[in-house]
């Protein structure tokens, strides 16, 4: 893939929620119950895991991130461009700006060494809902059984749960709230389906 | 008219029209509809469902046994209680006997369901629980205050006491207010806690009928820390002849009537008590301006200050006796009274005393109901003649009056102390408020129960006219009998008479059936008896609310793969598959399924088809031990698969029985894609989880499930390879350059990388194309477009099953359901004699190794026309009778193309020893359907094709 | 529903997890070398006490981590949760309180 012919190939790409966006945009309110939902399409994902804990790798990718990946459950960093989620002991996901895993696919294999270890771009394995505003915990709590109270639950913290009946990872991005739902693209429609059920119950 | 002029907490400004069994009446505000019929004069419910008798209002709320509604009109809903539906304008209700009707129409109501977290949570929102709620609010804590009504005050309501010296509703508006202005604090009324399941969790029906926004009702669904269980207590009724006249009524009934809603059930009262409360109701009747002819106090000597209240207000006490029966017709007209000796019998002379409303107070049942369901114990208090809590099972508390408390003063001073214990408990302490002063009733003396009030003759089996279920119209002589047909336990009993198993479930009439039984079979105490199980849901609940908003299009999660748009504008027609959609077959216009199958399959045999193969699982498994891994979990080799080829591969469950299949591509050294069945790609990822986590931790492997990362087209067919050529100029796609089970990464002449395997399901020569999802849609339409002069033809599950049965593949979960190993299916070859792998040593138990087990095998029908039934059973011999042993059953059975007949998969005892022998399947209809037993292999059995 | 604590991830709802049946019961080292009812005994053979009951869970919906825990099959109280190493054919299983 070079430079030049990225227009033409991203002409062909396809979101799976792509068709949604004005029904998206048309159902977010205003006021005291606020809530917006968008679809951030194309962000790019690597799943990373690792086989020990303290391991030279562990130590070259902060190096090379700039920032430790987090060893806390449930926690999100930022480094740069990447956010990077907690997924399980030794699983994290790196998630980054349109176009960009290949380069952070290199920087990772490159601090990974010969250890062992596993590296896969799924940018397009989830897609990336957001969901934000007041009224947005609210919608949440109709299918979440996840505490969301900002004592247990706030920005910076993420989860692999369940939202109605579809696995997602739950990221808390902000405290307005604002949070990020990456969802598999097969369960995207049923998803946003349901979210703007939600929304319209407010 | 029987609404009085002022007091209660009705809205005398407010009226509301309402129509019951086709009369148009009018009520308040603030009544329900029982209140609203009363103050209405119409006592009457339906008469009894199973004998016939007239029947009255009897209580005030939610264990009322009569009263029982069809609320008619949009969103109609059956079995509904008088004494619990909060009347709205334009009602319109008609009484019920017996069981309600559906409305048929589609329920246009919106049910929502919250989940809530909470450090405490409170259940009842009468003194007791106010209590509570203002002392864990105090904390921080987050606390949720649950009631059933629409205004917090519980018992409060229907009584006069005060609290700090003025009216308690006065107290109840403060704490409302304090608990509003807390903002972790949620109050939910007309909110009943329905079920109390394990862990502190517990449903919430909150109805929201008349309030702003589209939902009708939530299901709240609440995770505590700590309960508090402040539930109040039911009134008991009591068992003598003639209790179910109508004008009989609880005694707290008739003080919720007079009181809260300001209406007075009857005009010449007679009350029946066993303890102190029943002297309240009849000062406040008396207060009412109605005449109270007696008080009959079955102890024999009540308190003294309680009966002088009475006598000064006019009140004739009868101390020592019973009301030992009810006369009237349609309606109470008059008790016959008699005094009772210490052992319950009629030991003078009866009298009797006219009356249109009798009142009675057996005494109180605390509502334990919820506290059961938490899995805590009860035990039988004596003085009290009631069941309370014992041992707690969970992360609760009980206070009250459903603990037995009974006085004003007891319900705050427990309330404070468990609010601020359960806030403590989470991790807020708190202080314990101060419990205000109060007046009203005292702590009460000790009751006297009478569980059955003799009749005037006969012996208790003569005695059908003393209801103990007044809905399941069962009397202490359905108990006798019960009795004497062997009956002991209470839970027999129950069964037996089906006492308690009416909506109601006995909420009041329980703890009497326990008496009633303790006294028929001489037991000490009810505590001998026990109570029956308190199942939830405590109130009935609509199944609209379980549901929710998953109904519809929002039932069940709906997955789709990147091409599914165009099979969509193409007439695709779907079938479910596991969760996924997938194109089934895409008929032309006025084209049948049949026809459609049989042009697809065509069109892959002769010419190319392309089909949607993306809802595969896909897994990378990926370390230097990967290959050892699969090695382990698939019977067959993977370790020296070669890298850009494939391997099909079988795994067992350690019993040996197959479990998943698919292709496992070797992407690298230490790199493997494998592919599950669309419907088992999680339970495949967690099966390998599994066994490297618990068993195999050492293997450095790594699995990432990518089954939506990747769309997969495949592209089937003699000419498949011309489509390729066009699709991807620069590859060579020629049998030397690209084998069989080989992979290529390349780039699409559209720009888009590609892995491109040659792998078949038909038997054909054929490509699967995968590309990054988001690229799928475009690449399924490059493929359209670069096959267009060659007719190619999208095709579906259908056809891909048609194909694949013709050359013997069998599908898991299809053709084999959990009892099947790899030999039974005809592949030897799959399993591996050198390594060890997972259900390796199952094959050498002697089951697996029988010559009877059920092989697959091919079956072609007699008549070839004929289609044999998926499912259909198999039998050697057309002439015995049904039902017999069968031999075995159909799996698969489709229209060849190919073959130009029908032709059948099935499994069959020892059926490769049976190639050329008929069986038969006798069919439900009489029919029977001859076939012959063949190989698997139909359809180009040398493997000739696959190349092109 | 059960409140299940996974080792890693805290307090989820039993949904999201996955039973794995009694724990430590480790696949025998050496399969060929039992005779046919020992490997049943593998195979198919549980205990199913009343009362408190070692088993497997898999955080299916989130981390994906198998455990074990305690938990008593009467009231579902949890007691412990521990790591998720099978025990090795031979060693005694760890006590249950
Ligand atoms: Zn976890």
């Amino acid at each position: 893939m070079t430079a030049e012919n990225l227009p033409t190939l991203h002409a062909l790409r396809r979101s799976p929620i792509g068709h949604l966006t004005d029904v998206l945009a048309e159902h977010s309110a205003a006021g005291r119950r606020s809530v917006r939902l968008r679809e951030v399409p194309f962000l790019a994902q690597l799943d990373l895991q690792l086989h020990q804990h303290g391991s030279a790798a562990f130590d070259r990718i902060a190096s090379a991130l700039g920032e430790p990946l987090p060893t806390t459950p449930n926690t999100a960093v930022e480094a740069g461009d990447l956010r990077v989620l907690w997924l399980g002991p030794q699983e994290w996901l790196l998630i980054g700006p349109d176009g960009s895993a290949p380069a952070t696919a290199d920087l990772l294999r490159a601090a990974l060494g010969d250890e062992p270890g596993s590296l896969v771009d799924v940018s397009a394995n989830r897609t990336t809902l957001e969901l934000a505003g007041p009224a947005a915990r609210q919608v949440l709590e109709k299918g979440c059984a996840l505490d969301l109270h900002p004592r247990s639950f706030g920005p910076g913290r993420c989860a692999q749960t369940l939202l109605s009946k579809v696995g997602v990872i739950l990221h808390q991005v902000d405290a307005e709230p604002t949070y990020r739902l990456l969802v598999r693209g097969s369960f995207a429609q049923y998803l946003a389906d349901w979210l703007l059920d939600a929304m319209v119950l407010l | 008219m029987n609404r009085l002029s002022d007091g209660g907490r009705v809205d005398r400004s407010a009226p509301l029209r309402f129509t019951f069994d086709g009369v148009q009446y009018t009520g308040l505000r603030g009544d329900t509809l029982a209140s609203a019929l009363l103050a209405n004069d119409v006592l009457h419910t339906a008469p009894s469902l199973y004998r016939g008798r007239p029947r009255g209002i009897a209580t005030a709320g939610v264990e009322e046994p009569n009263a029982l509604v069809q609320i008619e009109g949009p969103g109609a809903e059956p079995m509904r209680l008088a004494t619990t539906v909060e009347l709205y304008e334009g009602l319109s209700a008609t009484s019920l006997r017996g069981r309600g009707r559906l409305d048929p129409a589609l329920d246009e109501g919106v049910y929502d369901k919250m989940h809530v977290h909470t450090e405490v949570l409170i259940v009842g929102g009468g003194p007791a629980g106010l209590a509570a709620a203002l002392a864990a609010a105090r904390s921080g804590a987050r606390v949720v205050l649950v009631d059933d009504q629409p205004e917090l005050g519980g018992s409060l309501l229907a009584g006069r006491e005060e609290i700090d010296g003025r009216p308690a509703l006065d107290w109840v508006a403060d704490v409302r207010a304090e608990l509003t202005a807390q903002a972790d604090t949620r109050i939910l009324t007309r909110s009943t806690a329905t079920g109390y399941y394990d862990h502190n969790y517990l449903l919430v029906a909150e109805d929201r009928t008349g309030r702003p926004g589209p939902v009708r009702q939530t299901l709240w669904h609440i995770r505590a820390r700590r309960v508090v269980l402040a539930t109040g207590s039911h009134e008991r009724p009591m068992v003598f002849a003639g209790n179910d006249l109508p004008g009989v009524m609880s005694a707290a009934a008739v003080r919720a009537y007079l009181n809260r809603y300001a209406v007075l059930p009857g005009r010449r009262c007679v009350l029946l008590t066993t303890n102190d409360h029943a002297y309240a109701v009849a000062l406040d009747l008396v207060s009412a301006g109605a005449q109270v002819a007696a008080l009959v106090d079955t102890r024999p000597r009540p308190p003294a200050e309680l009966v002088d209240s009475a006598r000064r207000a006019g009140i004739e006490v009868i101390a020592g006796s019973a009301v030992v029966a009810a006369r009237g017709g349609a309606r109470v007209q008059a008790v016959r009274i008699a005094a009772l000796d210490a052992a319950d019998t009629i030991s003078g002379p009866v009298r009797e005393v006219a009356c249109d409303l009798l009142a009675v107070s057996g005494g109180w049942s605390p509502a334990v109901q919820l506290w059961s369901q938490s899995q805590g114990s009860l035990r039988y208090d004596e003085a009290l003649a009631a069941f309370v809590p014992d041992e707690a099972a969970q992360n609760v508390d009980s206070v009250g009056a459903s603990r037995g408390v009974l006085d004003l003063a007891g319900c705050l001073d427990d309330g404070f102390a468990a609010g601020a214990r359960a806030a403590a408990l989470a991790g807020f302490p708190v202080a314990v408020p101060p419990t205000p002063p109060t007046s009203g009733d005292g702590r009460p003396a000790r009751p006297r129960p009478v569980w059955v009030v003799p009749g005037e003759s006969g012996e208790p089996s003569d005695w059908s006219e003393h209801f103990v279920d007044l809905q399941r119209d069962a009397t202490v002589a359905d108990v006798q009998r019960a009795i004497r047909a062997g009956m002991r336990s209470v839970e027999h009993i129950k069964r037996y008479t089906t006492i308690g198993t009416a909506h109601d479930q006995g909420k009041a009439s329980g703890v009497s059936a326990t008496g009633v039984i303790a006294r028929l079979l001489g037991a000490r105490s009810p505590g001998e008896v026990g109570t029956t199980t308190f199942r939830g849901p405590y109130v009935p609940l609509t199944f609209a609310l379980l549901a929710g908003r998953e109904r519809g299009a929002l039932f069940d999660p709906v997955r789709t793969t990147a091409i599914h748009p165009w099979h969509v504008r193409h007439g695709a027609v779907f079938e479910n598959v596991g969760q996924w959609k997938r194109p089934r077959y895409y008929p032309r216009p006025g084209e049948s399924m049949e026809a459609a199958v049989l042009r697809e399959c065509g069109a892959a045999r002769e010419g190319v088809g392309v089909m949607d193969a993306t809802t595969l699982g896909k897994i990378d498994v990926i370390g230097p031990d990967a290959g050892e891994f699969l090695n382990r979990v698939y019977t067959n080799a993977f370790a020296k698969l070669a890298v850009n080829s494939a391997r099909y591969g079988v795994m067992c469950r350690a019993d040996g029985m197959v479990f998943d299949d698919g292709v496992t591509l070797r992407l690298a050294q230490d790199h493997y894609v494998m592919t599950t069945t669309t419907g088992n790609a999680a339970g495949v990822l967690d099966w390998l989880e599994e066994w490297l986590q618990t068993e195999w931790p050492e293997l450095r492997v790594r699995f990432t499930s990518v089954t939506e990362q990747w769309a997969t087209v495949a592209v089937v067919g003699p000419r498949s390879r011309e489509v390729l050529t066009a699709l991807a100029p620069e590859l060579d796609v020629s049998n030397d350059a690209f084998p069989f089970m080989t992979a290529r990464q390349i780039l699409l002449a559209n720009g888009v990388s590609a892995r491109i395997c040659r792998i078949s399901f038909s038997g054909e020569l054929a490509f699967e194309i995968n590309v990054a999802s988001w690229y799928g849609l475009a690449t399924w339409e490059s493929v359209i477009r670069a096959g267009e002069h060659l007719g190619i033809t999208p095709y579906g599950t259908e056809t891909m099953h048609v194909l694949r049965a013709e050359k013997g593949y069998p599908i898991v979960g299809q053709d084999t359901d959990g009892t099947v190993t790899p030999h039974d299916l005809g592949m030897e070859w799959v399993v591996s004699r050198h390594k060890d792998f997972i259900g390796k040593r199952s094959f050498a138990r002697a089951d697996t190794a029988r010559t009877d087990r059920r092989q697959l095998v091919g079956l072609l029908p007699v008549d070839p026309a004929v289609l044999l039934p998926e499912g259909a059973q198999l039998v050697a011999d057309a002439e015995v009778a049904v039902p017999t042993k069968a031999l075995g059953h159909v799996t698969s059975s489709y229209r060849s193309a190919a073959l130009g007949r029908t032709f059948a998969l099935a499994l069959v005892a020892g059926g490769r020893e049976r190639l050329g022998e008929t069986v038969y399947a006798p069919l439900a209809d009489g029919g029977m359907i001859a076939a012959t037993i063949t190989d698997t292999v139909l359809y180009d059995p040398k493997g000739t094709r696959r190349d092109g | 529903m059960l409140l299940i604590a996974c080792p890693w991830c805290g307090e989820r709802e039993e949904l999201e997890f996955h039973y794995g049946g009694q724990a430590h019961v480790g696949y025998p080292a050496n399969p060929e070398g039992l005779t046919d009812s020992e490997w049943a005994e593998y195979l198919f053979v549980r205990d199913n006490p009343k009362g408190l009951f070692a088993e497997r869970w898999s955080h299916a919906a989130g981390c994906r981590r198998w455990f074990n825990l305690i938990r008593h099959t009467v009231t579902h109280q949890i007691l412990a949760v521990q790591s998720n190493r099978p025990v090795a054919a031979g060693q005694p299983k760890p006590v249950i309180p």
